[in-house]
């Protein structure tokens, strides 16, 4: 059972957003990490290579310090790494799936994993779209999988509740948190990482036309930090019966809910 | 000529409030595009609140529950026949898994996730929160159609009083590769964090997970939903569904009571744009008192269970 994971590599949920000519993020002092929810897919697919064997490729579209990226998920467990270099952070996500689609075509797989969103951007595009251009069922917002005999059985959120769905292989799986507890790198995964030739490319070498992938359907104006909110009327709450008349004045009065 | 097409959701016969808001922005884009609104729907049933909402048509396929594939081959058959500028999904689970294989099918862009959409030069124009609302982003829609799903609780619902739409049936075929084995439905009166008017949310400083009673209590009591800090969830003391902020559900309930919550920077970002927030918390240098409209410095072991009854004295009346 082959697996190729896209991961992306997104500022820290820690980090303090500063912005750059009014329209990016300014990259300065961010430290940079594989986004969570690909986390959680890269998990998966090393579970499935461990429970049946196969390998488990590592797919990211970016600039240089993606590199990273697939080092960490190397260390991790995964097999194999393909680096697609480009400026994805100029590509819309239609852009970055039609990368995606074309290097996974070229790749043995049986099971496509993603994130259910690159935590960020916070699109949550890429999956449906990669499953559109390989022509695959698709199965979104995983918290539960089960592969095997040429279909899997996953649970997809949906709201506060669940569905069961089967689908046949290959098919694209977009991870949600809780779909298993991501381990970290041992220090041998770490030094066998080290050994892993990175596959490098660039959309050109996979027949893509930059034109097409930097083409922006989605083009960004501007970005701006939200109003910095003063904080309120802040009070003791000592006096619990006097505390809970407070809350009950602001929440009839103010918030007009009850 | 049509101008914007909805795609609208039906729960227990009635159009779902996301759907709701979906059509009212909808409504306004049209009338600034100059064109009509149309709805897609899955049942007829849909036609009634459609019109009240402004539709004039609704295209209907037939397809009974939610499947990717099958409801995007119906979708773009009515984007065909209808040709619209613009298509809207609720950003419900189903307008999010479906919104995206239409827009690669077609080759255009989404501008996803947005809470504010105008009609601007004849482009479709979008606010939408990135880094879990840490920032902002103004986005253009370049291709036709252009596709947006809206952000829940962003666009106030407003009806036109306009009769039933007019029931145009589609049909479109196409395999459906992914079977439903079953769905498992939620503890009775859970209500979803994306729609939810009132959120009542939990953190480290409930101490243990069996004091999550205390949210839910005043959850229920006042008909909000269960919200949670990531810790909580990391803790393993509530189900990841709760979870609120970066990693988690951004949210923009009317209302949102947080008891217990530090307000970590990735938590702040995904609820401070709640209209209304109040904050309860042992420490006053607590951060979330930072984006309270009203913030009380106390033990919510003792104002929750007060706050709860009140609650339901003044819902007794």
């Amino acid at each position: 059972m082959n697996s190729v994971v896209c991961i992306t590599h997104v500022p820290d949920t820690e980090s303090r957003i500063k912005i750059a000519d009014g329209r990016k993020v300014d990259e300065t002092g961010i430290k940079f990490i594989v986004s969570p929810y690909d986390e959680f897919a890269l998990e998966e697919a090393i579970r499935v290579k461990e429970k049946s064997g196969g390998d488990v490729t590592v797919v990211t579209f970016g600039p240089d310090r993606a590199q990273q990226a697939l080092r960490e998920a190397l260390a991790r467990g995964a097999t194999k790494a393909v680096h697609i270099k480009g400026e994805s952070g100029d590509a819309d996500s239609l852009g970055i799936a039609k990368v995606l689609a074309a290097a996974i075509k070229s790749l043995s797989h049986d099971l496509v994993f993603l994130g259910k969103q690159g935590v960020g951007q916070d699109n949550g595009l890429v999956g449906p779209m990669l499953a559109e251009l390989l022509g695959y069922p698709q199965v979104n917002v995983v918290t539960h999988l089960e592969v095997g005999d040429g279909k899997l059985t996953a649970h997809r959120e949906i709201e506060a509740a669940e569905e069961v769905l089967e689908a046949p292989l290959p098919a694209v799986v977009t991870a949600q948190k809780g779909l298993n507890e991501p381990r970290y790198a041992s220090l041998k995964g770490i030094m066998a990482a080290k050994k892993v030739a990175i596959d490098t490319k660039t959309p050109a070498d996979l027949g893509l036309d930059d034109a097409d992938i930097y083409k922006q359907r989605v083009v960004t104006l501007s970005l701006e930090l939200p109003a910095e909110k003063s904080g309120g009327r802040k009070v003791d709450g000592g006096d619990p019966n006097a505390a809970a008349q407070e809350i009950m004045k602001y929440i009839k009065e103010q918030a007009k809910a009850l | 000529m049509p101008g914007v097409l909805v795609f609208t959701e039906i729960k227990d016969g009635k159009l779902k409030k996301a759907s709701r808001e979906a059509l009212s922005i909808g409504r306004k884009l049209a009338e600034a595009a100059g064109g009509d609104l149309v709805a897609f729907a899955t049942e007829a049933a849909a036609a009634a609140d459609a019109g009240k909402y402004g539709a004039t048509k609704v295209y209907v396929a037939e397809l009974g529950h939610y499947s990717t594939e099958p409801y995007t081959a119906a979708l773009e058959q009515v984007v065909k026949d209808v040709q619209p500028a613009i298509v809207l999904f609720a950003g419900t689970s189903d307008g999010r898994d479906v919104a995206p294989r239409l827009a690669a099918r077609l080759n255009v862009g989404v501008a996803s996730d947005v809470d504010r959409l105008e009609w601007t030069d004849g482009k479709l124009r979008g606010r939408r929160p990135v880094y879990s609302g840490k920032a902002f982003a103004t986005v253009e829609v370049t291709g036709t159609p252009a596709i947006a799903t809206t952000r829940p609780n962003a666009f106030p619902p407003e009806e036109t009083g306009g009769g039933a739409a007019e029931v145009v049936s589609v049909t479109a075929s196409a395999e459906n590769r992914v079977k439903m084995v079953e769905t498992k439905e939620p503890e009775a009166g859970e209500i979803s964090l994306a729609e939810a008017d009132i959120i009542v949310s939990g953190g480290r400083g409930l101490k243990e997970a069996t004091n999550f009673s205390y949210i839910r209590d005043l959850a229920h009591a006042i008909g909000g939903a269960v919200g949670a800090s990531r810790a909580t969830v990391d803790a393993g003391w509530i189900d990841h569904q709760h979870q609120v902020g970066q990693t988690g559900r951004v949210v923009s309930p009317n209302l949102y009571i947080a008891a217990g919550v530090s307000g970590a920077i990735q938590h702040l970002a995904g609820m401070s744009s709640s209209k209304h927030i109040i904050a309860i918390n042992k420490d006053p240098e607590a951060p979330i008192f930072r984006v309270a409209d009203l913030g009380i410095v106390g033990d919510l072991f003792q104002i929750l269970p007060v706050l709860t009854e009140e609650v339901k004295k003044a819902k007794a009346h």
